[in-house]
């Protein structure tokens, strides 16, 4: 009995390493956004090559709402080419991407737009308005927003190609009205 | 071409080390000294390459290299020189190559200074550093790689987390490191002695005096880390009980119950099992807290850097402990008591129930801190258990503990006469009840702070008496009173490094208690020219300005301090960095030995003519950190060489 009473105390740890695995599972960030469901604040922004940008003009359309920074490193760097590629795969099914540089320089934000070959709009939000209006938090932050404008999915991080298509194909699959 | 470089030397590092670890190994168990000398070999080999990544990095650092990912994420232009240099451990890959240099750097001295004097035991020792010195190599190579390229090389960097901006980031991880990987030589030694049977006394003596050594710099971490938060965060505080600071609290209760209890096995060849089992799990407690800190299983506002090394670290911690506790019940007869404990009023038991409240407190920041991942995994809710939680479990542990700090130094072993007692107890006894009637006079109503006050000088008076008491010993002898007090410190410099510690403590208890108990604070908003008042002090709020630094604008606002007359400026401001969504509050501060002026610059008006602030009186602070200093000197003055001979 004494013999295997000894072999308790390696065991005695068995639970608790179960416990940390299980932290595995579970994101301790992950707080929804009391954003989801409601209407898309509407905002009116010029794009880096001066034409006017507003969420108005996409009404009827799949809108994936990226906001970005050129110091975003390496998230924000990770996920432009992503979204550029998809844009141009989904822009003619009703989807447009938009982008929102936040907290910014104008040069390096240009520079970031011109590397990356990025030709979805792209806007500067100089006054910060618009990402307060969103409630962004760091970038890079993702809006996903169906035909009715409604924000409908808030992602936080790098966007990669699984998480754009499963969200813009499960959004263009809803019957929408204008 | 850095990246390159850098790789290849932390993967050729990787090799060394688990060459090294493997031949240690492999000599001692079939007695060839060439290959424990060869594993020797590769331990240098393996400091060097560290050293050279380390320094390949800085260098990228400094010199804005923005094909290395991880400079790219840490610095921009605008980062100043310190911070560029700083900035090299400011993030989890960063912090694991310093924390293998400091790995490397410790396997280093244990090999320079043990290995002729541990014949047995040091092989086993070695291989043992080596492996787990080849565990973080592996880290860096594949989990969280310092060196990886970045595409296209970026023109800017992100830059380094404002709040990391600060002279104590200079120090604090350098001084938590040190002590955390300094426990991994006594868990090396103990793993040597189990592996080889030698579960006597040599592999004690040896891990006395490390584990000393990596108490000293985890205190100084702790401490330097409390400084930061109070000085920088803005909330007045300097402990939240967050699971970061957690982490790096239990291994330093358990190494100082392991301090504790080493000297009854070292007089009474008692607790073996239960010494080893404490080396074991303060190490296992670093690997926690390395886990905790970096895995981002728990949220913690110190979430400076998270990364995919969770699962790699589970693993290995796994490992660790389940081949640490199964030697441990493979050598259970070995581990077996000698002595007895003979009575109950004894310095044994003291130590034994300091043991045991220092586990007990070890036992539930444990609990507290995972109790999130427990109530989700058992009832699916997060739920997590704030500072009130520890406060009210601690408060009574640490009190019952500084009572005790006054009783173990002085009762007699094994058993205590009643004339032992008397000798040593009756007048601290009397003292710190008279300092209880004094406070309660004086206008002191809470309970708490009237007992911590007792405790305290009770304890003060214990260390006195002995003071004293051996001082005068000296001198009848016929020493000078200089020369009586330095040798008293010199000879017998581990006993009474304790009591400076001990002193120490009692320090940090007054200021804990006192900024508990006394300290006041208020909100205002106030136009140009108008005043707020605290316990005294009157804030004129002068004006407000705007800066540009090479990294962030900042706005700055000027205070003027009173009480009758004008004792200061205070000028706290409100730093803007473009990459951080919220701005940094700077705090300006007004120390003082009774109570310290600490304000905070909240909103303003964009035009200068409006301001919020808010403003602490806190009290007794400062005997924090000036504890703080006492408490390390102690522990500088315990770790020095005893010395035998008469001084």
């Amino acid at each position: 009995m004494r013999r295997l009473w000894r072999w308790l105390i390696p065991l005695a740890a068995l639970p608790v390493l179960a416990l940390l695995a299980y932290g595995f599972r579970v994101d301790p960030r992950d707080i929804p956004s009391p954003l989801i469901g409601r209407p898309a604040p509407a905002f009116g922004l010029a794009t880096f090559e001066g034409t006017p940008l507003s969420l108005a003009t996409h009404r009827g359309k799949v809108v994936v709402l990226n906001f970005w920074a050129s110091w975003c490193q390496p998230a924000c760097y990770e996920e432009a080419p992503v979204l550029e590629r998809n844009w141009r795969e989904y822009r003619d099914r009703g989807v447009v991407v938009v982008g929102v540089d936040i907290q910014d320089r104008r040069e390096p934000a240009e520079k970031f737009v011109r590397e990356f070959g990025l030709t979805f709009p792209n806007a500067q939000d100089v006054t910060g308005a618009v990402s307060v209006d969103y409630g962004v938090y760091g970038v890079p932050e993702t809006f996903f927003l169906d035909r009715q404008g409604r924000i409908r999915v808030k992602h936080v991080g790098a966007v990669t190609d699984a998480v754009f298509r499963a969200n813009v194909d499960r959004l263009l699959a809803e019957p929408g009205s204008p | 071409m850095t990246v390159d470089l850098g790789y290849g030397m932390t993967l050729v590092a990787l090799v060394l080390a688990i060459y090294g670890g493997a031949a240690a190994a492999v000599g001692a168990r079939a007695g060839r000294p060439a290959l424990v000398e060869s594993a020797q070999h590769a331990a240098l080999g393996v400091f060097v390459l560290i050293t050279a990544c380390f320094a390949l990095l800085t260098y990228a650092f400094l010199t804005f290299d923005f094909s290395v990912r991880y400079v790219a994420t840490n610095t921009n232009l605008g980062t100043p020189f310190y911070y560029r240099i700083t900035g090299v451990w400011g993030a989890l890959e960063g912090s694991i190559i310093l924390w293998s240099w400091m790995l490397g750097l410790y396997t280093l001295i244990l090999i320079l200074r043990h290995r002729d004097s541990a014949r047995e035991l040091y092989p086993w020792a070695l291989a043992t550093m080596l492996g787990i010195l080849a565990f973080f190599l592996l880290v860096m190579t594949i989990a969280a790689p310092p060196f990886q390229r970045q595409v296209p090389v970026a023109a800017d960097g992100r830059g380094l987390n404002p709040l990391l901006e600060d002279t104590g980031m200079i120090t604090h991880p350098v001084a938590l490191y040190l002590g955390f990987t300094g426990f991994t030589v006594p868990f090396a030694f103990a793993m040597a002695a189990l592996i080889t049977g030698r579960v006597g006394d040599t592999w004690l003596a040896l891990t006395r005096r490390w584990t000393i050594v990596a108490w000293y710099f985890l205190s100084l971490g702790l401490l330097i880390g409390g400084w930061w938060s109070y000085h920088v965060l803005g909330w007045g505080g300097y402990w939240a009980w967050d699971p970061v600071e957690n982490a790096a609290f239990m291994p330093w209760l358990t190494a100082t119950a392991f301090l504790h209890s080493v000297m009854i096995q070292e007089r009474r060849r008692m607790l073996k099992l239960w010494n080893i089992v404490l080396v074991i799990l303060t190490f296992g407690l670093t690997l926690f807290g390395t886990f905790l800190t970096r895995s981002g299983v728990i949220a913690s506002v110190h979430a400076f850097t998270q990364g995919s090394i969770g699962a790699l670290f589970l693993g290995f911690l796994a490992l660790v402990m389940l081949t640490a506790l199964g030697l441990v019940a493979w050598r259970w007869e070995a581990l077996r008591s000698q002595g007895e404990l003979d009575s109950v009023v004894s310095r044994e038991s003291a130590f034994l129930l300091n043991n045991v409240l220092l586990i007990a407190a070890a036992f539930t920041v444990f609990f507290g801190t995972v109790f999130p991942l427990l109530s989700e995994a058992v009832r699916g809710v997060k739920v997590s258990v704030g500072a009130p939680f520890f406060n009210q479990v601690n408060v009574p542990l640490f009190l019952s503990l500084i009572f005790l700090m006054g009783v173990g130094p002085l009762i007699a072993w094994r058993r205590a006469s009643l004339e032992n007692l008397k000798k040593n107890f009756l007048w601290p006894v009397v003292l710190g009840v008279a300092a209880a009637a004094a406070a309660f006079v004086l206008g002191v109503r809470s309970a708490l702070a009237a007992l911590t006050l007792a405790t305290t000088v009770f304890v003060g008076a214990t260390i006195g008496v002995d003071f004293v008491r051996a001082t005068r010993a000296r001198l009848r002898v016929g020493e000078a009173l200089v020369p009586a007090v330095g040798g008293l410190l010199r000879r017998h410099n581990r006993r009474y490094g304790g009591f400076v510690v001990h002193l120490g403590i009692l320090l940090i208890a007054l200021g804990v208690t006192g900024s508990h108990a006394w300290s006041v604070q208020t909100e205002a908003t106030l136009r140009r020219g108008e005043t707020a008042e605290l316990a005294g002090y009157r804030i004129r709020f002068d004006d407000l300005t705007a800066v540009e630094e090479s990294n962030h604008f900042k706005v700055v606002g000027a205070f003027t301090v009173s009480n009758g007359r004008v004792l200061d400026v205070l000028r706290p401001a409100k730093k803007f960095y473009p990459q951080e969504q919220s701005p940094i509050a700077y705090v300006d501060y007004r120390l003082g030995l009774k109570e310290d002026v600490y304000l905070v610059l909240g909103d303003f008006a964009r035009d200068g003519t409006q301001a919020t602030i808010k403003l602490q009186v806190n009290r007794l602070v400062s005997w924090i950190w000036i504890g703080g200093v006492v408490l390390t000197l102690g522990a500088l003055l315990a770790i020095l060489p005893e010395r035998r001979t008469p001084a």
